[in-house]
């Protein structure tokens, strides 16, 4: 990280900063390399490799934060972003405190992926196709990605924090078309890591055939039925309900501005008691996992739910600071272009007791839904959507067809006061998360989990 | 020679030193800022300006890309040479071509000197304005999430060894808010927004009222009954429609079977009530610009005329693969990304009613003014969708209680055919892309609620 950001340099950028007063300032210097590739129609294509480096440098003074970022990171452009933020200030000069170095462990790359040839990643994604092909002649259509991308980061502030952290991530995705006549379906799967190219050593091809097999299933698929019924919600990233439904509630920044339907809820009843919820970003090789959070602060297991009690929010450092608690190492940034905020790392619902097996046969009439699109809050109604991916209806405490068309819709406090059941069958999945213009890495997880109701809004009449 | 073009020289010539049969850079540079406030107050003042350069380089019919920050001479030497090395290990496609250069007509009037002129405190008071104005509109209107302004002024420069060559400046700015109001015990959010060339182009009030109104008339919403009956889109909802429609008239999608339009041409794809078009130099157009991402001239292309279904948008690949003329349709999202198929501004053609006309028109049905999950809720490939939205019900033609948490569902094509007519007043949303679209009447979906 020394080589990232000098601390000489960056004393004197933080002075700089501080040059027309401020309570705190901070620079954060990055270098990010990537490479993706992609197969379509079985050809290699999109292959592209970036680099870029830069540094953004912020002041705050009183609730105000100051921002400027650059292109590069030679010392001169360090002091123009410092000398950007500050000329909106009027106030004294102010003296960051010495530096001191606080180490982090960057997490374990086992096998760089920049060190792999890009013929190998090409072959794999050949692999895929393969393997998505081979499932059935209706599979007509395939597309497979791989993507890499390296962070390095370091950073200093006036409180005298110098740290630093080194992260690389690794994802695949592949979506299949399946065709039978007139019908079309599709189906898609995707593995991700905080991890090196090992995460792909362990059959990565399965993603290929469980996309194909999607998309296969649908082809049957009858329209979704429409109206309030038990759902069950499978695992994995059946965990970005959670995440939709509760987690973005529970970022800080919301909750200060008192725009979730979470303010003020802090150590009520939130769901039944066996439901226990964490935000954790120290998850060995997950998607979401960092060192250090983008702020300098360690990662984290923050528990969010206990035994149906809401006993923490996420907060990043001026959220906490404004609140009187410690950050919970959530703030976090897409790039030195952007200001940190309160966000989520790898969030899930804890294991419970039940078996999937088990919470379907009690249902009589109902719809499962084993895994979405996406989703999609508004934290200061509550209200959500969830686009379903994979889902069948459930009759007789059985599952029975599959259901094309299906979004979930409610309202957070209603739908996290239904989950009734809690698998044991736990599983993360990587996802992106869109929030303020920014995106990050988050990883969701959770058994299979029941609602005891739920809208399901499809498009049989 | 502009510094950006001379840049965008350099990086040509040095993918072909590094072994690339052609090349093309594409270098931007963006000054930027944004503002947020809230209660009064400024919460961030961002500034910035940040430029880079993306190198497509093809070894015959392989083509590959980098791009980089690092304008030095070894930087650029740097990028060009990983281009090349990506064209190695693509797979050959026979259409794959660098564009030809073409004339294009200089395109005045897309940067506005507000920009600079207006300091940051002027835009941040801007901001204020918008969040002051609805917090003063109603005592229900409890508090705004962010009112947010943020502007940039974009230099773009574009240079190839078959001779493209060009450059341009657009600027453009834009303010919104997320107002928040209460009432019988539950909250409502109201997003209240403007689109200009410049700050001068915003009007701050209007901006806050609309977040306000939107906000104060969902106070009561509760979940409809499901039906199935006419539903009136809002502008913002018809422009994230026709963001959907406009993606699956790209011919990407199109010649890889994954568009619901595949195949269609010359068919009755909509309703006579529904014309679509796409114009890369609508000078109102926020996407406006002389030439595409891959310097080729942008221009009008009808899509959807009297119902039937006119023609795809094509870039050079894809107009090489179709045998066609490209339309000035590649897009980037920067400097990172190679270039591919997309709208630019996409135009629904007026109709003749008032929006209090169409709502009679309906008769007994839903105004749908907000949906939500979009990128989930819908499949490209198949044009189903099912999506949240809230609004207001319709009853004897006019506008009723409000509603939230319910479904509409259906499929894309469908929905087309089933548009009975559109407002005569177009407004530009930045949602869907760019599109600028008046209120649309449909004559019957799904609605999913108790």
């Amino acid at each position: 990280m020394s080589e990232l950001l000098d601390p000489g340099v960056a004393e004197r950028v933080l002075s700089h900063a501080l040059a027309n007063g401020g309570r705190f300032a901070e620079v954060f210097a990055e270098r990010r390399r990537g490479q993706s590739l992609a197969i379509d129609e079985r050809r290699i294509e999109s292959v592209q490799s970036g680099a870029e480096e830069g540094a953004g440098v912020r002041v705050v003074e009183g609730n105000t934060s100051y921002f400027a970022h650059v292109d590069g990171l030679d010392p001169a452009d360090l002091e123009r972003a410092a000398d950007e933020a500050a000329a909106a200030l009027k106030g004294a000069r102010a003296e960051p405190r010495p530096l001191q170095a606080r180490a982090s462990t960057p997490l374990p790359i086992e096998r760089r992926p920049e060190e792999v040839p890009a013929e190998r990643k090409a072959a794999l994604l050949r692999e895929l196709d393969e393997r998505a092909r081979a499932k059935g002649a209706e599979v007509a259509q395939f597309v497979a990605s791989y993507a890499e991308a390296r962070r390095e980061v370091a950073l200093a502030n006036s409180d005298g924090l110098f740290s630093g952290d080194d992260r690389t991530r690794v994802r695949i995705g592949a979506q299949a078309v399946a065709r039978r006549d007139e019908a079309v379906e599709t189906g898609a799967e995707t593995l991700g890591g905080h991890r090196g190219f090992e995460l792909l050593e362990d059959d990565p091809g399965q993603i290929a055939e469980q996309a194909a097999a999607k998309a296969l299933t649908l082809l049957d698929a009858v329209p979704a039925p429409s109206g309030s019924m038990p759902v069950v919600v499978g695992g994995g990233f059946g965990g970005v309900l959670f995440h939709e439904m509760t987690g973005h509630g529970l970022e800080a920044d919301h909750i200060e501005k008192n725009a979730s339907v979470y303010t003020g809820k802090l150590g009520e009843r939130v769901a039944e008691p066996l439901l226990n919820a964490y935000d954790d970003g120290r998850l060995p090789g997950e998607w979401g996992s960092d060192a250090i959070d983008d702020e300098g602060q360690p990662t984290q297991k923050t528990q969010v739910i206990e035994d149906g009690r809401l006993t923490s929010y996420l907060y990043d450092r001026l959220t906490a600071e404004r609140a009187g608690v410690a950050s919970t190492g959530n703030g976090r940034r897409e790039s030195f272009r952007h200001l940190p905020i309160p966000r989520m790392t790898n969030t899930y619902i804890a294991p419970g007791d039940a078996t999937p097996e088990g919470m379907i046969a009690e249902v009589e009439q109902g719809f499962y839904a084993v895994s979405f699109g996406g989703g999609q809050v508004d934290p200061a109604t509550g209200d959500f959507v969830f686009g379903v991916s994979e889902g069948y209806l459930i009759e007789g405490g059985k599952v029975t067809r599959p259901c094309r068309g299906a979004t979930l819709i409610g309202n957070c406090l209603d739908a996290l006061a239904a989950i009734d059941a809690v698998g044991g069958d736990f599983f993360m999945k990587s996802g992106i998360c869109g929030k303020g213009g920014q995106k990050a890495p988050v990883g969701t997880g959770q058994g299979h989990v029941r609602l005891r109701a739920l809208t399901v809004g499809g498009t049989a009449r | 020679m502009s510094e950006l073009s001379a840049a965008a020289r350099r990086a040509v010539e040095a993918a072909t030193v590094a072994g690339a049969g052609e090349a093309e850079a594409y270098v931007s540079r963006d000054s930027g800022r944004e503002v947020r406030v809230h209660g009064g107050e400024v919460e961030s003042l961002t500034a910035a300006t940040q430029s880079g350069v993306g190198v497509r380089a093809w070894i015959g019919h392989r083509v590959g890309y980098a791009y980089g920050t690092d304008f030095s001479d070894a930087g650029v030497r740097a990028i060009a040479a990983q281009a090349a090395e990506a064209a190695a290990v693509a797979d050959e496609d026979e259409f794959a071509a660098p564009p030809q250069p073409a004339f294009f007509e200089a395109l005045p009037g897309l940067s506005d000197p507000s920009i600079g002129e207006w300091e940051a405190g002027r835009v941040a008071e801007l901001a204020l304005t918008v969040e002051r104005t609805a917090l003063e509109a109603d005592e229900r209107l409890v508090g705004v999430e962010a009112a947010v302004y943020a502007d940039s002024d974009e230099r773009i420069a574009i240079a190839s060894s078959t001779g493209v060559a060009g450059e341009y400046e657009a600027s453009s700015c834009y303010a919104y808010l997320q107002a928040l109001a209460e009432g019988g015990g539950a909250r409502e959010t109201g997003l209240g927004f403007g689109l200009a060339r410049g700050p001068r182009g915003l009007d701050p009030v209007a901006i806050g009222r609309e977040g306000a109104e939107r906000a104060l008339q969902m106070i009561g919403a509760e979940k409809p009954e499901s039906r199935s009956c006419p539903v009136v889109f809002d502008e913002t909802v018809a422009a994230s429609f026709a963001g959907l429609i406009g993606g699956g008239l790209g011919a990407k999608a199109v010649q890889r079977g994954r568009s619901p339009f595949a195949g269609r041409i010359g068919e009755e794809v909509a309703s006579s009530a529904f014309a679509l078009h796409d114009d890369g130099r609508d000078p109102d157009g926020p996407a406006s610009a002389p030439f595409d991402a891959e310097g080729v001239p942008r221009r009008r292309t009808a899509l959807i005329e009297d119902g039937r279904l006119r023609s795809y948008l094509f870039d050079t690949y894809s107009a090489n693969r179709e045998g066609t003329q490209s339309t000035g349709s590649a897009a980037r999202a920067g400097y990172r990304s190679l270039p591919s198929v997309a709208t630019s501004n996409l135009v629904i053609a007026p109709g003749a009613l008032s929006f209090e006309q169409l709502l009679a028109e309906a008769g007994e049905g839903v105004y749908v003014n907000d949906v939500a999950g979009l990128h989930s809720g819908v499949n490209p490939v198949t044009g189903v969708f099912s999506v949240g939205a809230s609004g207001r019900m319709i009853r004897g033609g006019a506008l009723a209680e409000p509603v939230r948490e319910f479904t509409v569902a259906g499929e894309l094509v469908a929905m087309l055919g089933a548009v009975s007519a559109a407002g005569v007043t177009p407004r530009w949303v930045p949602f869907g892309g760019s599109v600028s679209t008046p209120p649309l009447l449909i004559a019957e979906m799904a609605i999913s609620g108790s």
